[in-house]
């Protein structure tokens, strides 16, 4: 650096700067901030897309579901659990102590006040993403009597709750409305 | 790079001459796999394997070119372009089978080669970059062969992808987000499709690239050898070709008949039927399990069914990779300078107590989750972590190796009197070689 400065002495600043110190970091930063706008795009086109995102509610009929029965539909392309529990089921949900849940929640916060017999739950273990047994006639509820995920042994309880298994939260309520008595609104 | 003996390239016509001056593609050709490439001469059948694995990313690589001239990647049409190409493309049944069971064979010969550089201490100095570079590709051969199991888009495809893009949902915070960025939506859906298929296409070209950094960094040192010993002159090796290509072409040649007989009489034998419906979002198939090459990982995954600190599912997760990474490590918690295992009579029983543990894993990551396997799966997995991270370093400690033989030669050539009567056919005891 030193024989440089002695060849050309007037490059050198008062502040010790150099002419060339600036420029070279204008020019890399330049050329960063080209780059970052160019991977921007590059990067924002793997987000789900316009019209993977309009499809952003359902309206689902439930006056056919009887007690005990439970139904599947779909919303943004992920299933849905709607069940109509029994009294047993609610009661049975009702007992556990929060203490025994790893996701501490009461069945009073996952339905809505009033509706709650009808349990709506998105059909996706919290574990890995299959969709859990218990919605059809005969299918296995698991030792809790909910729903029971095949993939890896998740067991939830009637309150879709997680209560035994690798799944880390209960399955998750979408957000939904009762539109009428019979028509619920999901999304 | 090689030896002082390796013989340099001379052209032997005046075309040669003159593509050489200018383009020493012959030159690198006759180093790398001609006569100009001394190997050691007392290499076995477990020296094979890393031709094999190049043998099948090249069938890989044909296979997949042409089936992709008829597949199209639409999530209505992706599954019955696969239909198409079985029933109404010439010989596309063939290519299809041939590509399917073409990953099989890929992973059994790569997963040999692996065994065989854990026995031999392949990764020790100085050939740990050819290791960690080994490890890359086989990390970039397992998210191709996932990618590529999903396009046919059937029911094992379809909840393959949503159970391995739900690794990254075990994430804190961010892990969801970059599940959906991953898929381009909630649920694997035609975004998914489109860029596994780009992405299928790409690796296995990114995997060649790596596969000549292998090479390139196996011959600056040259092959190891069973014995672990270095090379010391012109004695230990012969030059790879004619030597090795011989030996490697007829061995090439018995495992293509190998391959034809599963890919002609048993083609569906690897994979599973539930892939032969149609994917469906809102209904997981019963059993639900990977493709054989992933099912001792996926034991790992299923083990930790305990919240401890963390979440079950982030463990479970963390342990898959962790399994794998922890190889990148391997050559600094094997201390012990002998590398061959024939010479290391502790190490050798806990490295076949090791290949009977990763078999229980695969066995465990097929079955049914009940409790009994899922206790088997935790003790396996338990014994997995512990052979490299306590195992190993203490072996290399405290064991007592065998004396090494003084060079490869000597090894192999045990002085006129043992070579007349081999495996101890004398009379006399045979004393082993100076």
């Amino acid at each position: 650096m030193a024989t440089l400065e002695q060849v050309d002495p007037a490059s050198t600043q008062d502040d010790g700067i150099r002419r060339r110190d600036f420029i070279n970091v204008a020019a890399v930063s330049f050329a960063g901030v080209g780059a970052a706008a160019v991977v921007l795009p590059l990067v924002g086109q793997m987000s789900p897309s316009a019209d993977v995102l309009a499809l952003a509610s359902t309206e689902v009929d439930i006056s056919k579901i009887a007690s005990g029965q439970a139904v599947k539909t779909s919303w943004r392309k992920q299933p849905v659990f709607i069940r109509n529990l029994t009294a047993p089921e609610i009661a049975a949900a009702k007992k556990v102590a929060m203490s025994e849940l790893r996701d501490p929640q009461s069945l009073a916060e996952r339905t809505k006040p009033g509706k709650e017999n009808w349990l709506i739950t998105l059909g996706v273990c919290t574990h890995l993403g299959c969709v859990p047994l218990g919605t059809g006639e005969g299918e296995n509820r698991g030792d809790f009597g909910g729903y029971f995920c095949p993939c890896h042994g998740s067991h939830y309880d009637t309150a879709a709750r997680i209560r035994k298994g690798p799944a880390p939260t209960n399955l998750v309520v979408p957000e939904y409305a009762f539109t009428s008595d019979t028509v619920v609104t999901i999304g | 790079m090689s030896f002082a003996w390796a013989k340099p390239y001379q052209p032997k016509s005046e075309l040669g001459r003159w593509f050489d001056d200018r383009l020493p593609l012959p030159r690198l050709v006759y180093g790398a796999i001609g006569g100009g490439y001394p190997v050691p001469r007392n290499l076995n059948y477990g020296w094979n394997f890393g031709i094999l694995s190049g043998l099948f990313l090249t069938i890989q690589i044909v296979t997949g070119i042409v089936l992709a001239m008829h597949y199209y990647a639409s999530a209505d049409g992706a599954f019955n372009s696969v239909e198409h190409i079985m029933r109404d493309v010439n010989a596309g049944w063939m290519l299809r089978y041939a590509h399917a069971n073409g990953a099989s064979f890929f992973f059994i010969v790569v997963y040999i080669h692996i065994f065989r550089g854990l026995f031999y201490g392949s990764y020790k100095a100085p050939r740990e970059l050819i290791w960690m570079l080994g490890l890359v590709i086989y990390l970039l051969m397992m998210a191709t062969a996932f990618m590529g199991y999903v396009l046919p888009w059937g029911q094992m495809s379809y909840w393959g992808a949503q159970v391995i893009t739900g690794f990254f949902s075990a994430i804190p915070v961010v892990g969801e987000p970059i599940r959906v960025w991953l898929l381009g939506g909630f649920v694997p859906d035609q975004a998914a499709l489109t860029r596994f298929f780009s992405l299928h296409y790409l690796m296995p070209f990114v995997i060649a690239g790596v596969v000549i950094l292998h090479i390139w960094s196996l011959h600056i040192p040259g092959s190891g050898n069973p014995t672990g010993v270095d090379v010391r002159t012109e004695q230990d090796t012969l030059p790879f070709h004619p030597f090795y290509t011989a030996k490697d072409g007829w061995f090439v040649g018995l495992f293509l008949i190998l391959y034809c007989a599963v890919l002609f009489f048993a083609p569906n034998a690897l994979g599973h039927p539930d892939n032969y419906i149609p994917a469906n979002p809102l209904a997981t198939p019963a059993h639900i399990v990977p493709e054989w090459y992933f099912l001792p990982f996926y034991a790992i995954l299923k083990a930790f069914t305990l919240d401890f600190i963390l979440p079950a599912k982030l463990w479970g997760v963390l342990a898959m990779f962790g399994s794998i990474l922890l190889l990148f490590f391997l050559p600094w918690l094997d201390r012990s300078p002998v590398r061959s295992g024939h010479y290391r009579p502790v190490f050798k029983r806990f490295y076949l107590l090791l290949v009977v543990d990763v078999l229980i894993l695969g066995w465990a990551g097929g079955a049914t989750p009940t409790a009994a396997v899922i206790a088997i799966s935790q003790l396996a997995s338990a014994y997995y972590f512990a052979h490299f991270l306590i195992i190993l370093p203490l072996i290399s400690k405290f064991e007592r190796p065998l004396p090494l033989p003084s060079s490869i030669s000597a090894s192999v050539l045990h002085g006129e009197k043992q070579e007349s009567a081999p495996y101890g056919l004398a009379k006399t005891a045979p004393v082993a070689a100076e």
